[in-house]
């Protein structure tokens, strides 16, 4: 196995000094936390080298050379939605083509039919459709788990969170307990956008606000889950709104901690209200995973979500701050009807093969960050936690 | 000394060599076999594209990427040399084996005119058959109807594949070519010009001396050609080096190169495909591409190669050291075959070219700058009048 030599501190600092960076460096070196002007300094830096050598320094402080990645399963269990966000081309409304709803039964299935496989975690986020009953949720999450028990199910992001509390005109509190006891295993990141009001009114104003959305997050962490956090990136926000937006998630991490995993996520023009929007280009993406590593000091980990940014990039990213690549995913359809291009399915030991050929040590994890293979066992042993220094 | 203790032992002396090497290439030294072996290892990615991104700079101070338009166009997939890793070439007679009539031809580089092309890149099979006559004639007949377009054609294997059916020299052939209207020469077949490599993947083509002396032979007689690397299949990186390094002391001896590519094997229904490893991951590719600016410091130019890697990967090389995007590649047959689709229209070529920072220009075959919408970055060193010039002084004017 092949590791490389990077950026000593004092060679970080000549480097960075050399580019107008000099400033973040010292504050990165001294571990203190940056501003909202570094944020945006960063972003506007046109020297993406250094702005990535910067984001690789902490990720190699916080993880040495692991990179993670898991074995699991997607399933989008509904595509009806009734929020109509103009960058989505994966919603449906019900009689129009293609529109679905999975009966637990069906979800099931996805589950059992991958048996063989060493699956750890299905992901599961789909439309917000008012009609399904309360009952469905939980019914999907108990057939879920009886077709494989071993399995973590990490479902519904905050604003179906918020939908299910409301269809069981219950507090979010007591839904996020029954939802748990029916085998919900922690909460994914998506539905954040960006948290700005002015994004909002103009491309997803049914939608939960960025309050709301934190204000779940809060209550998820608080019943003792963890969840992940995301920015969607490259259509209409500006690069403050952005750095707002990571500060708002910097700054609920501060008091809860529950967050495990920051996920930039690309704009997908195709097939949405917003296909004359470019997208965010590769060199965007690699900034967006230096921006959170170097942004998020309290998150433990970045992940490239290569479903999204496809193999090259995410690749890359290993070296941009990111030390999480995603896992096999087996069946995608949100990014897909958006016009994705990257298969829908990888083997595990081809994701084993790009994390090595990026000059890192693959380490698979559940959930969790649990270690469950390790190809540096003296590092990262089996069984125990993902290893994160402080 | 513990497992642990080593390990970091051994990566501190790689990091001082990685350090040491590195204020070489930023002094604008050039490195030895030895170190671009070291860098390749011990050197993580961010470093090397810093070094390759020093270099480009130093090179192109001007933040510009250059492009050309042009197309494929291969006459015949008829193929003696059968190469395991190719999925294009038909043997002789066999189903789905062609040569283009010549009425196909003019329409496909009437298709080219009309989009304002510059250059033809026509290579195909080594056919039995079709002797330097026959090219002579092609050529002849393209570049009268065709002036403006240049005929970069035939890779160094094809035309000693022609010195063979001919039984002439190299040069004789070359002359030829030249006088009926051979503008430039494609770097192709170049493989990895190590001969223990090409004994296993390409047995029957051109040996590695023979690459060389096609080049050298062609650079005498004024012309100017291109070098590619194909690596990801047998070769090690010693090889790569090796290769690297044949280019670079060839360009020493002639300065006739005008730009370097490389890409990865596509190995995807070639028919030796059982016998190759699976296609390499994409950063194997920016390693080397890298690695390639840094130890080609006699080269102007360093291409990338978005129809293997993709556009993403493709904008990602500008920092990694390219300064050109190649062709436009409006007709792609060899690599597509191969299981490759990374074709992209002109304009989404020039948004990723101008969303990583860079200006996107039109170039010519020597990489003069003839861009219409820039008049005022229009440069040299070569026009289509001055190549001819040139070539005139030294093999007459064409026919």
């Amino acid at each position: 196995m092949t590791t490389y030599a990077a950026c000593a501190s004092d060679e970080l600092l000549e480097l960075a000094s050399g580019h107008g960076l000099g400033r973040i460096a010292e504050k990165v070196l001294a571990r203190e936390r940056l501003g909202i002007d570094d944020g945006l300094a960063l972003y506007r830096s046109p020297h993406l080298h250094v702005v990535g050598a910067l984001a690789n320094f902490v990720r190699e402080r916080l993880h040495g050379d692991l990179a993670y990645f898991n074995v699991n399963q997607h399933v989008n269990y509904t595509n009806l939605c009734n929020k109509l966000c103009r960058f989505c081309a994966f919603q449906r409304l019900p009689g129009q083509p293609g529109a679905y709803l999975l009966s637990p039964d069906e979800a099931a299935a996805k589950v059992r039919a991958q048996l063989s496989e060493p699956v750890t975690e299905v992901h599961m986020v789909a439309g917000v459709w008012p009609k399904i009953p309360y009952e469905y949720y939980l019914e999907l999450l108990r057939a879920v788990k009886a077709a494989r028990p071993s399995i973590h199910v990490k479902a519904f992001t905050m604003v179906e969170l918020d939908q299910i509390a409301k269809v069981a005109k219950k507090p979010l509190e007591v839904v996020l307990e029954e939802l748990e006891a029916a085998g919900l295993g922690s909460v994914p990141g998506g539905g954040a956008e960006v948290f700005s009001e002015r994004v909002r009114a103009e491309t997803y104003h049914l939608k939960i606000s960025g309050d709301e959305w934190l204000a779940i997050a809060r209550k998820v962490h608080r019943a003792g889950l963890r969840s992940n956090c995301t920015m969607l990136h490259g259509h209409i926000e500006t690069v403050e709104e952005r750095v707002d937006h990571l500060d708002r998630l910097r700054r609920l991490q501060d008091e809860t901690g529950g967050f495990q995993t920051y996920i930039p996520l690309s704009f997908h023009p195709e097939n949405s209200e917003m296909a004359d929007v470019p997208g965010p280009t590769a060199v965007d993406e690699l900034r967006e995973i230096a921006l959170g590593r170097l942004m998020l000091d309290n998150v433990p980990h970045i992940k490239a979500y290569w479903i999204l940014m496809d193999v090259p990039i995410a690749q890359l990213a290993l070296s941009y701050g990111a030390d999480d690549v995603d896992g096999t995913v087996v069946e995608e359809h949100i990014y897909h009807d958006a016009g994705a291009t990257t298969p829908q399915h990888v083997q595990r030991a081809e994701l084993i093969q790009w994390i090595l050929d990026a000059g890192r040590v693959p380490v698979e994890r559940d959930t969790l960050y649990n270690v469950v293979w390790s190809a540096d066992p003296l590092r990262a042993p089996v069984g125990r936690a993902a290893p994160v220094a402080s | 000394m513990s497992e642990k203790t080593a390990r970091s032992a051994a990566s501190g002396s790689a990091r001082a060599e990685v350090r040491r090497i590195a204020d070489k290439v930023r002094a604008g030294e050039r490195i030895t076999p030895g170190e671009a072996l070291a860098l390749h290892r011990h050197a993580d990615i961010l470093t090397l594209g810093m070094l390759a991104d020093g270099v480009r700079r130093a090179k192109h101070p001007d933040a510009h990427v250059t492009y050309i338009v042009d197309r494929n166009l291969n006459p015949t997939n008829v193929c003696i040399t059968d190469c395991g890793f190719c999925a294009f070439y038909r043997r002789p007679k066999a189903d789905g084996a062609y040569v283009l009539e010549r009425g196909v031809i003019h329409q496909k580089m009437q298709e080219l005119a009309d989009l304002g092309g510059r250059q033809v890149l026509m290579q195909g099979g080594h056919h039995p058959y079709l002797k330097t006559d026959w090219w002579c004639e092609l050529l002849a007949d393209l570049r009268a109807r065709f002036p403006q377009i240049n005929l970069h054609a035939l890779s160094a294997p094809e035309v000693d594949h022609l010195a063979k059916l001919d039984k002439r020299p190299v040069e004789a052939v070359l002359r030829e070519l030249v006088a009926a209207g051979l503008g430039s020469l494609p770097g192709a077949g170049a493989e990895i010009l190590v001969e223990r490599v090409r004994e296993i993947i390409a047995p029957k083509k051109t040996s590695t001396e023979r690459w060389l002396d096609v080049h050298r032979k062609a650079h005498e007689l004024g012309l100017r050609s291109s070098a590619t690397m194909m690596f990801g299949h047998v070769e090690t990186v010693e090889d790569c080096i090796e290769h690297l390094t044949r280019l670079r002391d060839l360009q020493d001896e002639t300065g006739g190169f005008t730009a370097f590519a490389c890409w990865l094997m596509q190995p995807d229904g070639v028919p030796e495909q059982h016998l190759y490893p699976s296609r390499k991951t994409p950063a194997v590719y920016l390693r080397m591409q890298a690695l390639s600016r840094i130890y080609l410091d006699n080269f102007d130019n360093i291409q990338t190669s978005y129809v293997t890697a993709g556009l993403k990967m493709a904008q990602v090389t500008l920092q990694y050291g390219c300064n050109d995007f190649g062709g436009t590649m409006l007709e792609e047959n060899v690599v597509s075959a191969a299981g490759c689709f990374h074709l992209a229209p002109i304009q989404k070529l020039e948004g990723v070219i101008e969303r990583a920072g860079y200006l996107p220009l039109q170039r010519n075959s020597w990489y003069g700058v003839v861009d219409p919408r820039h008049p005022e970055l229009q440069r040299g060193p070569y026009d289509m009048q001055q190549a001819a010039t040139r070539r005139a002084a030294v093999v007459g004017a064409p026919r």
